[in-house]
Order: structure tokens, then sequence, then C-alpha cells
């Protein structure tokens, strides 16, 4: 057998797996989707002693409108998000991007809670969620808290959360109006993990002017990276191509630190930033004209 | 001591009651276990798609799934789409016809994310079929002859 042996739990609710999880902690991984998780178990790359299976927590499986945000479980799958219309509605990034996640294959299993808490800097989640300012509830035996996506991201598949915490769910808040997205990526097959991607918010008023800006890359660094300096260049301007320009040099050469692997050079990655920069950029800002 | 679980899972329609230990691979306990071959071990880390079975009648990678997950759950595999070698089913008869495989190994993963795709999408684009087939390796064909069996099924299956 591929993987080495470990004592298997499939709690049904939130808190037997917060219990088991408090119980065998260091011990103990967490089964989510497990298309990251199980691959690096056949490999033996990783040999959890127990392994506490959220399958069968069905509440932890929603998508829901909630007010102004979107609330989503931590096990809904990457291919519910994909068809889900609320998000098509209230987060058109997120809609639009999910797609590049993997295949359908692995999207019918792929859950939104394991790629955040994997949190791989080439993955197409936490840089969504960095982008659209999420917000993330995670859960111990003693209770729960939120984190901010921006600061849940620590490093290269290293979060926020505590050993003994789990991730319950995703807080969506609805992109706010005049608002234009775009989401693109390069890779070098379709479904591959791409060698540069980037996320691009353009919110305008009522001018035409840009009054906020994200613009979030993966693959380029030790978690999702997000441009701050380039997006303040874009604040109080209107977005022609000297300014998306400027915005995509500055983010591309001094603000993003792609490794280079064996598909891209470093230098390579950058300058697909910079092409993807002024892609996103110009579509989100036609889309913020628009969209109301 | 070795963990054991009784699982009781449909895979074909049939019922299966079977111990398994938590680590064997849902792939594993289809070949070895229910001596259903036809559901082929490639890369075992999920990238190739010749492990592709039906999971609830959504289509997934059985190498990164354990069996005890599968517990109550419904399972199609290749063996379950013809009703005998007679009979192949359209998506088959159209690999036969438009010599959709020459070694036949990533064969049974492509039927089975076919079966799905074209369910959702009766009239498919090239570039559609193209993107739905970006899961499975094929080592042989260069894909031309799968697109062009995935265009005939899609006829057939009108």
């Amino acid at each position: 057998m591929k993987p080495a042996p470990f004592e298997y739990y499939a709690p049904d609710s939130i808190e037997q797996a917060v219990d088991l999880f408090s119980q065998y902690n260091r011990d103990a991984k967490i089964l989510a989707g497990g298309q990251s998780l199980v691959p690096a178990m056949n490999f033996r790359v990783v040999q959890p002693s127990v392994l506490i299976d959220l399958n069968r927590v069905g509440e932890l499986s929603y998508i829901r409108e909630e007010g102004d945000v979107i609330r989503v479980g931590a096990m809904a799958r990457e291919r519910h998000l994909e068809f889900d219309a609320s998000i098509e509605k209230r987060t058109p990034l997120l809609h639009e991007a999910v797609p590049f996640i993997a295949h359908p294959q692995i999207r019918n299993r792929g859950t939104i809670g394991g790629s955040i808490v994997h949190s791989d800097p080439a993955a197409e989640l936490p840089v969504l969620m960095t982008a659209l300012n999420a917000r993330l509830k995670a859960r111990n035996t003693s209770g729960e808290r939120w984190i901010d996506a921006q600061d849940f991201f620590v490093g290269m598949f290293t979060t926020a959360l505590e050993a003994d915490e789990i991730l319950v769910e995703i807080e969506l808040p609805f992109m706010p109006a005049r608002t234009g997205w775009s989401f693109m990526e390069v890779a070098p097959r379709a479904g591959d993990y791409a060698m540069m991607g980037v996320a691009a918010l353009v919110t305008l008023d009522e001018s035409g002017k840009c009054i906020g800006a994200k613009l979030v890359y993966l693959n380029a660094g030790e978690g999702p990276i997000h441009a701050e300096k380039a997006t303040k260049l874009l604040e109080g301007e209107n977005l022609n191509e000297k300014a998306i320009e400027e915005a995509a040099v500055l983010a591309s050469e001094k603000e993003i630190n792609p490794f280079g692997n064996m598909h891209a050079s470093a230098d390579f990655q950058r300058h697909l930033a910079k092409v993807l920069t002024q892609k996103t950029l110009r579509l989100a800002t036609q889309r913020a004209g628009e969209v109301q | 001591m070795t963990q054991s679980i009784s699982i009781t899972l449909t895979v074909n329609e049939q019922e299966y009651t079977r111990n398994v230990e938590p680590r064997l691979l849902l792939s594993d306990f289809l070949r070895h276990e229910l001596g259903l071959t036809g559901t082929h071990v490639g890369c075992e880390h999920g990238v190739c798609g010749a492990c592709t079975i039906l999971f609830d009648g959504e289509s997934a990678r059985s190498c990164l799934i354990f069996a005890v997950q599968a517990n109550g759950h419904n399972i199609a595999t290749v063996e379950g789409l013809a009703k005998d070698k007679d009979n192949l089913h359209p998506l088959q008869q159209s690999f036969w016809e438009a010599h959709g495989l020459q070694c036949g190994y990533c064969t049974p993963g492509i039927l089975m994310s076919m079966i799905p795709f074209l369910k959702q999408n009766p009239n498919p684009t090239e570039d559609e079929i193209r993107h739905a087939l970006s899961g499975n390796l094929c080592r042989c064909t260069g894909y031309q002859h799968i697109v062009d069996a995935v265009k005939l099924a899609a006829e057939k299956m009108k």
C-alpha cells in the first residue's frame, strides 16, 4: 500500500472533529478533499499517525448569503463554488478564477478550506481570499476566532492557525459597487500549476477615477503576494495605458519575489507578471465601467 | 494493531461489504479486493487521470480517495458502462470506431471523465472537449482521435 499506516476517524460533527484534533493534535492531520494531502501521503512525504476525515461533517458544507457577505463552509467543494449563483453574482472574481483550479475531477473533491489551509503559494484560492478580503473562522475546543486573509497566509505551506485549530468557515464580503475584476494565469498545460497568475480588482468613482485596487499574485513568493505600492499608484488616477504600465512595472520588478522553477526562470515569471498585470488591469477597468 | 474497518458500498449497482485497512486507496480496493481491474493505476498521485471513476456520479481520482471514505457511497467504474461485450456503451463504441485509443491504458479514465462531461455538455465544441480531456494523460495518440471519438459520442448520444 502506498501510504504509511494511520488510525482513521470520521467524525460527523464539528464538535467531535475539534475534540479529536485536540486529543491527537501533533500526530494528526485533517483530511478535507485530499487532493494535496493524499498525493503527499502516497509519496510518504507526509505520514500522519492519525487522520481525521471531515467528509462526514455535513454541517461544514454550505454556501449561503447573509446580509452583505457570503458564508462558505470549509468543506464546500471547489466544484460547488464554480456553479454557485451567489458567488457568480456577488464575487465574480472568484467565479471567474475557480475553473483555473486543476481539473474537474480534482475540483469535484477539492474543498475551499483544504486549499486555503494547505497554503500552497502556487494555488489560486489563497490569492483569491486575499484579494477579496475574506475572513476565516478557526475553531478549537476553547472556542472560535476570525482571522483576516491578509494575516492568515504567513509563509509557504504555513498559516496563522494554531496547532489545534480547524478552519470551519470562510466569509466573503460582496464585491463593492463599480468594481471590475479579472483573474488570469499562465500554465504549461490547462489545469497545471501556473507559472504566474494575478487577481486584479479595480473600483472606480462616478467620474471614472480609480478609488481602490488590488493586485494579488500566485507563485510569486512565499504566499499570496499583494502588490500594495502598485495599487497605491493607481488610486486617484484615470486608468489609462500609462498608469497601467507604471503599476505593472512596479509590481513585477519590485514587489513580487518569484523563485523560478523547472518551467520558468524567475525573470520569465516577472515578465509574465508584467504582461498579466496589464491585461487584468485593462479588463478590470473596463468591467468596472460597465457594472453598477 | 492495524485498524480494520467494515465498509459497505455500491459499485456498478452491486453492493459489496468488505473489511479494509484505512490506508487502502479506493483504486487498489477496486482492483485487488473486487477484482475490477478496468480502473487503471498510473501515477498514483492524482496527475494522470487513469484511475478516474464516478463517485456519486461525479468524476474523481480513485487514487486520491481512501476506500473507507467510499463507505455508503455509489461508485461507477468502466466495467459498468457496457451491458455485455456485444453491447458497448455509445461512448465506448465511438472510441472503437474513431480509433480513440492505441495501448488503451488511459482509456478507462478518459471514458469515466467523459461520461459526466457529455451529460453536462451534450453539444461540446472541440475546445471544450480538449479542455475536458486536459486532466487525462495519453502518451500514444496525440489526442486527435480521442477528440474525434468524443465528438462522435456526442452525436450518438443525442
